[in-house]
């Protein structure tokens, strides 16, 4: 187990690289005077004119061969910069870690009612198979596995906050902003509703609340028809299984072979697909975001690439990577710890 | 005559092949159903009634309304048909090949080529799909190739993966070892024996991906980095309905059209690959060949 963990982790590298020199050859497709920005240290840079740019060329070499580029790119990567952000007028790397706890908090959010919902819904369908109950799952998922998430999220919005006007959008009412930022607030992880808790603040926790059952809805509702599709199936096979006819024939209650002999083994797919949800997910974050008008790195992703920013985008793009294959890693993990055949290594 | 039985005792995939016959003929009769403008360079480029930026009700001369800018929602849904179907078709077609091609090429030769190839796909899956797209189109440029090209770099590694594994299996099957001691070549064996054999769940898979490549290009396009503004393309008239969404004077629906219409239209035809996909997949089931044999 532990070793498989470090064989995995001596292998992150490699990913890496490989990764960066993707990100790397797609930026090599842009010209010289594009890429420039990349090395921008503050706003002021980029306007220095043309001569400028010109000699920040040859001072940065962008004219050079493709390695030694990308090795002088790595090294800048590595002592952390990553380049002016001109859409937010910051560091990418400033601006990352400013949004992340926003996303992570929306993510994990929405995380919890996919993966609960789906076991729950998708057990149900299986163990009533065929039945009123599993039709009316089955027409509910295959509809929300068919519906866009930006046109979900605009009709959640038009029907909740501009009609009922019950869940606004953004990510805090301006009153909370400001108390959030005051003095007496005390920022333990950037995350609204754990703060809010921490701090003992119960108005602010409940605006953060009120401020995320919409996008948590709306990313919700689109990838767990996905999921419950996969459980039900895989909790269908399952039952079909010699071992859950012969805990039957031991005697023991439905309720027991369906939850201790049939579940556990059903959600060996499910975990699986959850490493491909987070990833997916991260791509609905950036819609989602948008249309919320909820300030996190999706948003700040779909800013960027809409403004060409490319240092932004590539930053991005480069950090999700990396949680990403830290999620797969932890997968497999459950994976093994859920499945005893599973061996490691 | 077995797959129209299969039809009708199967509502659901019936109901798939229905809408998507529906698409197809709204599609190829794009040009007679609408009125195209002396000054439309393209008939993708879709005609606009002026420049006054809010959405206007159905009416007699816009069936279906106008939305932000003017731009007429039946003629953008008409042609945007056409979008959707080069769109799905064309990235899914590319996409698939190319993953063929590479998960053959790993699979077949094994070893060290199988470690590097599936190293590189892995590295390509670590890269979210749309974000990934989203910054390959941010690169190309706005337009429907650019957006196709981004869709297809990130979209083959599924592919491969699966016949990948598809002939791992196949190639130890009895007959493909007969083949090689009769002493078939590689590409003969290939292409006679085990390709054919391990293309059903792609196919299966590549109907299933239609529908998604149309969501992941609109989804692009309602970010504002997919086709060129005015472009007939479903997803940018969801990005045009975005601003009119709060309505006006109170009334919070004054701009639905802008918003159902398009939104409706891209959920049906992603409806309808889904539905045709699923239906495929229980048709192609092995299990199900095998009876037939």
């Amino acid at each position: 187990m532990i070793t498989y963990v470090v064989r995995r982790l001596l292998f992150l590298p490699l990913v890496l690289i490989g990764l960066s020199l993707l990100i790397f050859s797609m930026m090599m497709l842009l010209t010289p005077t594009q890429r420039v920005a990349v090395y921008a240290p503050d706003a002021g840079f980029m306007k220095g004119g043309a001569e400028f740019i010109k000699d920040q060329i040859e001072l940065y070499g962008l004219d050079d061969p493709f390695l030694i580029q990308y090795g002088r790119w790595i090294g800048n990567l590595f002592r952390g910069n990553l380049g002016w952000a001109e859409s937010y007028s910051m560091p990418v790397g400033e601006a990352l870690t400013q949004l992340f706890p926003a996303t992570a908090e929306l993510g994990l959010l929405a995380v919890l009612p996919i993966v609960l919902g789906a076991i729950w819904f998708g057990t149900k369908a299986a163990t009533h198979h065929n039945e009123p109950i599993d039709h009316s799952i089955r027409v509910f998922t295959i509809l929300g596995w068919s519906f866009p998430t930006y046109v979900f999220g605009l009709l959640v919005l038009m029907i909740f906050y501009a009609w009922l006007d019950w869940f606004p959008a953004g990510r805090l009412s301006h009153w909370a902003t400001m108390e959030v930022a005051s003095e007496g607030f005390h920022s333990y992880t950037g995350m609204n509703i754990l703060d809010a808790i921490l701090n003992g603040n119960g108005r602010v926790l409940l605006d953060a609340l009120r401020h995320l059952v919409l996008p948590v809805i709306t990313l919700a509702y689109v990838w767990w028809a996905g999921m419950v599709r996969i459980m039900r199936s895989s909790m269908l096979e399952t039952l079909r299984q010699d071992y859950v006819t012969t805990a039957r024939a031991k005697g023991l209650a439905e309720r027991v072979v369906e939850n201790r002999h049939a579940r556990r083994n059903a959600l060996l797919p499910v975990t699986t697909i959850a490493g491909i949800i987070v990833a997916q997910l991260m791509g609905g974050l950036v819609i989602t975001e948008t249309i919320f008008d909820y300030h996190g790195l999706g948003q700040f992703a779909a800013r960027a690439a809409q403004n060409l920013d490319f240092p932004a985008v590539l930053g991005f793009a480069l950090y999700f990577a990396v949680i990403l294959v830290f999620v797969n890693l932890i997968v497999d993990l459950l994976y093994a710890y859920l499945d005893p055949r599973v061996k490691l290594g | 005559m077995k797959t129209i039985r299969y039809l009708l005792k199967n509502q659901l995939a019936l109901t798939g092949v229905i809408l998507l016959l529906f698409f197809i003929v709204i599609g190829s009769l794009a040009p007679v159903i609408t009125h195209r403008e002396p000054y439309q360079t393209t008939p993708y480029q879709m005609p606009r009634s002026g420049f006054w930026q809010m959405p206007r009700a159905p009416s007699s001369e816009h069936p279906l309304g106008t939305t932000q800018g003017q731009y007429d929602i039946y003629y953008g849904l008409v042609w945007g048909t056409r979008t959707a179907f080069k769109i799905g078709l064309g990235v899914v077609a590319v996409g698939a090949a190319f993953g063929i091609v590479i998960g053959s090429i790993a699979a077949f030769y094994g070893g060290i080529v199988d470690e590097v190839v599936m190293r590189v796909v892995d590295v390509f899956m670590s890269f979210p799909f749309l974000i990934a797209a989203m910054v390959l189109t941010t690169i190309l440029g706005k337009g429907l190739y650019q957006m196709m090209i981004a869709l297809v770099s990130f979209g083959w590694m599924g592919y491969a993966r699966l016949i990948r594994s598809e002939i791992l299996h196949i190639k130890e099957v009895d007959y493909v070892q007969a083949a090689r001691a009769c002493g078939a070549s590689d590409l003969r064996l290939i292409r006679k024996h085990i390709l054919p054999n391990s293309l059903y769940p792609v196919l299966v898979q590549a109907t299933m991906n239609t529908g998604s490549m149309v969501l992941a290009a609109s989804a692009l396009s309602f970010l504002g980095v997919g086709t060129q503004v005015g472009y007939a393309d479903w997803g940018q008239l969801i990005a045009l309905a975005r601003n009119w969404i709060m309505g006006k004077g109170g009334n919070p629906f004054a701009f639905w059209y802008t918003l159902v219409y398009p939104g409706a239209a891209i959920f049906l035809f992603v409806l309808a690959w889904n539905l045709v996909g699923d239906a495929l997949r229980d048709i192609l089931d092995p299990r199900m060949r095998g009876k037939k044999a």
